[in-house]
């Protein structure tokens, strides 16, 4: 009795066992999958600010194009450029993937798994390839 | 029925907006955002495939590929499609984790009125060259 009181007792300190939550709970895949698609959502709209100023940059002529390109050629350019890709593969597959789920196909325990292992090692592929033809390119 | 009617006037606006259901555009707003994904999946692969062939090609590649009327409408339609896409996506996101209800309803007006602006300028930009100006 006077353990329960103690350890209730809002001065006590004493750790009491918490419902699983994000910082002691394992995400299942499914779930990294989910808030993965969520966090490249995040990402690539703010890349749409380097397609814009792709854009843009093209349109205002030679010497603002060679400022951009410039800076997606640079350490950090290329860096972000890995990142953007990598996400732009991931959130399409994941999306066509969402697309099947929500017409009422593969919703189930086992192909939602199976998917998600096909996802992550697609977008690592693709982007593997993507950035290996590029830098080919260049 | 009749008596329903006629009691109308007594009603407060609440109750008489409860009697009429939802406002019947949420179903279709689903949707809309599912079809435009549908449509963005090829759009996405012509863009990252026109991208690459571009590399290395420098700023008379740009204007070159732009040049030609099909690239030009295809790059159009993934300017607008993606920042629609962008704001709406953002928007789920905004709805979700700002729980202070003016914060939320500014970082969306915010939101909307930047992805608005920038889809301008890039499909601005795409016409500038499309067009030669």
């Amino acid at each position: 009795m006077s353990d329960t009181q103690a350890a209730t007792g809002p001065k006590t300190g004493r750790q009491r066992p918490l419902s699983p939550h994000l910082q002691v709970y394992r995400l299942p895949l499914p779930a990294i999958a989910s808030i993965t698609h969520r966090i490249t959502g995040i990402g690539l709209t703010v890349g749409t600010l380097l397609l814009a100023w792709w854009l843009i940059a093209a349109a205002a002529g030679p010497e603002a194009y060679a400022t951009a390109a410039g800076f997606i050629g640079s350490p950090i350019g290329w860096l972000l450029m890995a990142g953007w890709v990598w996400a732009l593969w991931y959130h399409t597959l994941n999306g066509v993937r969402h697309l099947a789920w929500d017409a009422g196909y593969g919703l189930e325990l086992g192909p939602v798994y199976k998917g998600g292992y096909v996802i992550w090692g697609a977008s690592v592929g693709l982007t593997i390839a993507t950035l290996g033809v590029a830098a080919f390119a260049i | 029925m009749a008596a329903n009617q006629s009691d109308v006037g007594f009603r407060s606006p609440l109750a008489r907006v409860r009697g009429l259901g939802s406002a019947k555009e949420g179903g279709g707003h689903w949707l809309n955002y599912r079809l435009l994904s549908l449509a963005y999946v090829p759009l996405v692969l012509w863009f990252v495939i026109s991208v690459m062939s571009l590399l290395g090609t420098g700023h008379a590649g740009v204007v070159l590929f732009l040049q030609n009327p099909v690239n030009a409408v295809l790059m159009l339609l993934t300017v607008g499609v993606t920042f629609h896409h962008a704001a709406y996506g953002m928007v789920e996101v905004f709805e979700d984790y700002i729980h202070v209800k003016m914060v939320r309803l500014f970082a969306i007006a915010l939101l909307k009125g930047v992805c608005l602006v920038l889809a301008l300028a890039s499909g601005f930009a795409v016409l500038k060259i499309a067009l030669g100006a």
